[in-house]
């Protein structure tokens, strides 16, 4: 297997859908010439042609709109929202309209688009780039939401989101693109959407989290090890519907639970995870249920002192893992 | 000294996370001025000269040309000229992020403390529901948490290390203990070493050991009780009085016609009913007694409504006889026995409860002789009629064996006061007394 990177993984991902289903197509603004803003479309307008690879204009509501459109219509198509950040206008097309076609028209019409779009911060973006808009999606039915960490993942829940025959929001992390790698298998495969995923066995604490800050999770588990603290980590990939399953066996492991995410913590994806837990496990509970997010502000700040303190980290994310290892 | 500063790989683009040193423009020890470039970057995006961030003298180099490391990896020392401040962000260039880890060696000072034991007697639900499986008193694990807490893993552990020595192993110590300690504590009296000890499949029997005490949900109705009750003592100054009541006669009188009432009417003839009768015209009488505080002015009801405290193991209730003073001591009889059927049965509804003026309780139905009420507000008084009981009594100088009962009032002292009452418990007692084997019921 070859390692690389978490953008050439999403790109394959497109590539190989395309070559696989002449259904399948992308658009969004900047994703045919230029081959997207990260490179994330890269070749694909030279590989398929201008059909096929579709700049639009500067109108994410349009973009939604046509490939809602188009997938109702049985086309695949793959929307490229430029910045998850400029996701908003484009949200009653998503919620009103993608997510609840086929409930309103008692099964005659479906709706198999994918909405891909770059969030998190830490690459100096600032307020209009660095968003994480999970959590205003995640309590709408009819949506599925996928949130990779892994490359492997990120193809594989790409390529799931494709052929899914439902809307599935795609949120690929931006910082993730170049600084995560790693093994992703040359055959076609498939991650299922709806299943979560245990990146480490551990005794002491479970930690549960999704995107880029598993990495930081990741690191501190590793050094955290050394300490004689033994982590137990699941990546929930898919964040709609949870993988309720796997996160009650993950937290039934240790009794102690910390959840990690870069969206803010009011109303985030930590708050429902949190409640399953609460709901379901609370006689298994040896410690009170934690949580690890961005803090509530109304958006990252440009200032790199600021967005250091907005961000998580590895060492925020070992202080409060310690912390619950040693409640 | 002149404080060392470091140079970082400085975020160049979104999406960036490494960059390459393509050729230093400065050699150690050559003289820097602030923004002046010191070497030449090269990324996926752009190619790019690094400026320095302060003015000095470049100390050190610490990545070479050519070599590829990561965004935020220092790759020079400059020795600043500006002098030392406090606070300056430390030579590792995480200023802000240094300040997350701080807690950390606290934390575990704390943890390590045996001293703290703040958080021994705070049991998790994971460390109860284990307890409670493998019958373990948790007085007997030690904890390793913070503030001394039990975790999950050490009653885990303490699990572990009893099967592992086979299960006698640990218990036999502990008893051992209890034993020797308590037989030296008791020398005489109940010789508590002959007790069994507790088995712990007892003390699971609540699933939480070592709770002494359980919940009841306060339910609508006693909540309606204790609202009424705190709103009755913290806004009426109540007085309290009691006179006795020869009911000789009464009893006398019930013993005639009680047998023949049941015949006709099917239900029992209680005390209650009379009692009910002497207050109803004793009220009429003195009209005071059936009123209420309205902070400038008392209000008096011309209806005598009275309110019947009625029991049951659970609650209290009272029930209202509308317009009492027109009805004969059969009618209130009648009147009573409905009330406390359908107030044990629960089948009370709102208007039975409501526009109640005055508030009788037979109080001697429980057997009590003095009880001190508290006023069904925001009534002025509430009357209780006490246990009938036979005993000696001085009349005319000779000793009679008669059948006396208490009456005890409570009365609003914002509304009434010694004498007002005196006269009406003493019309209560007139009437009660006066009752003769003639009085007619109908």
């Amino acid at each position: 297997m070859a390692v690389i990177e978490y953008i050439d993984a999403i790109r394959l991902a497109m590539k190989e859908e395309m070559e696989r289903d002449e259904d399948v197509f992308v658009l969004g603004e900047d994703v045919g010439v230029k081959g997207g803003v990260f490179t994330t479309t890269k070749g694909l307008l030279e590989q398929f042609g201008e059909m096929r690879a579709l700049d639009t204009p500067l109108a994410e509501s349009a973009i939604a709109g046509v490939a809602i459109g188009a997938a109702m219509y049985g086309m695949k198509p793959i929307a490229e929202m430029q910045y998850s950040d400029f996701m908003f206008p484009a949200t009653n097309q998503i919620i009103s309209e993608a997510a609840k076609i086929r409930y309103r028209s008692n099964n005659d019409w479906n709706c198999p688009v994918v909405i891909r779009a770059p969030i998190g911060g830490g690459v100096f973006g600032g307020l209009y780039h660095s968003q994480c808009p999970e959590s205003v999606f995640f309590g709408t039915p009819g949506l599925k939401i996928v949130a990779p960490y892994r490359p492997y993942d990120a193809k594989g829940l790409l390529k799931a989101a494709v052929r899914d025959p439902d809307p599935v929001l795609y949120f690929e992390n931006k910082k993730s693109y170049k600084l995560i790698k790693g093994e992703v298998p040359e055959a076609d495969y498939t991650v299922p959407i709806g299943e979560a995923n245990l990146l480490r066995e551990g005794e002491d604490i479970t930690v549960i989290g999704y995107s880029l800050p598993l990495y930081f999770v990741e690191q501190a588990a590793a050094e955290l090890a050394e300490e004689g603290i033994s982590a137990h980590i699941l990546d929930l990939r898919t964040l709609q519907p949870l993988d309720k399953e796997a996160i009650l066996t993950a937290v039934r492991k240790t009794g102690k639970v910390l959840i990690v995410h870069e969206d803010n913590k009011t109303g985030g994806i930590g708050a429902e995870v949190s409640a399953i837990i609460a709901e379901e496990l609370l006689y298994e509970l040896d410690a009170p249920i934690m949580r690890l997010c961005g803090p509530d502000v109304p958006a990252m700040p440009i200032n790199p002192p600021g967005e250091k303190f907005f961000l998580l980290n590895k060492e925020k994310v070992k202080e409060a893992m310690r912390h619950l290892a040693l409640y | 000294m002149k404080p060392i500063v470091e140079i970082v790989i400085p975020q160049l683009a979104e999406s960036l996370v490494s960059a390459t040193i393509d050729k230093w423009l400065k050699q150690p020890g050559d003289r820097i001025e602030m923004y002046e470039p010191i070497c030449e970057l090269i990324t996926d995006k752009v190619t790019a000269e690094l400026p320095s961030t302060v003015a000095g003298t470049l100390a050190k180099i610490l990545v070479g040309n050519g070599e590829t490391v990561p965004v935020g990896t220092p790759v020079c020392l400059i020795e600043s000229d500006a002098a030392p401040q406090a606070g300056e962000s430390s030579p590792n260039g995480n200023g802000l992020q240094a300040d997350a880890p701080q807690h950390a060696p606290a934390l575990q000072t704390v943890a390590s403390d045996s001293g703290d034991q703040s958080m021994r007697n705070r049991y998790s639900p994971a460390v109860q529901q284990l307890a409670a499986e493998h019958g373990i008193q948790l007085t007997d694990v030690p904890g390793t948490g913070l503030g001394g807490r039990i975790t999950r893993k050490d009653v885990l552990a303490y699990v572990a290390s009893f099967k592992a020595n086979g299960g006698a192993q640990i218990a036999q110590p502990v008893d051992e203990n209890e034993t020797s300690a308590l037989s030296q504590v008791r020398s005489s009296g109940i010789h508590l070493s002959n007790m069994p000890a507790i088995p712990p499949i007892e003390t699971q029997g609540s699933l939480i050991p070592g709770r002494g005490e359980y919940f009841i949900d306060v339910s609508p109705v006693r909540n309606t009780i204790a609202r009424n009750m705190r709103q009755s003592v913290t806004e009426i100054p109540h007085g309290w009085m009691m006179i006795e009541v020869d009911v000789t006669n009464l009893v006398l009188l019930r013993n005639k016609v009680k047998d023949e009432f049941r015949k006709r009417e099917g239900i029992n003839l209680t005390y209650l009913a009379f009692v009910l009768k002497a207050a109803v015209n004793a009220i009429k009488d003195f009209p005071i007694m059936n009123s209420m505080w309205a902070v400038d002015k008392i209000i008096v009801k011309r209806d005598i409504n009275i309110s019947l405290a009625v029991g049951t193991e659970e609650s209290v209730a009272t029930p209202v006889i509308k317009n009492a003073d027109h009805k004969t001591i059969a009618g209130l009889a009648r009147e009573i026995d409905d009330l406390a059927r359908r107030g044990r049965e629960g089948k009370l509804t709102l208007a039975d409860m409501s526009g109640g003026t005055f508030t009788i309780n037979n109080t001697g139905s429980f057997g009590s002789i003095v009880t001190n009420p508290i006023i069904n507000y925001p009534q002025a008084a509430i009357m209780t009629f006490e246990s009938i009981v036979k005993r000696p009594v001085v009349i005319n100088d000779m000793l009679a064996v008669r059948s006396m009962a208490n009456l005890c009032l409570s009365l609003d002292h914002r509304i009434l006061d010694g004498v007002i009452c005196g006269r009406f418990m003493q019309r209560v007692k007139d009437n009660i007394e006066s009752y003769t084997l003639d009085t007619k019921l109908y």
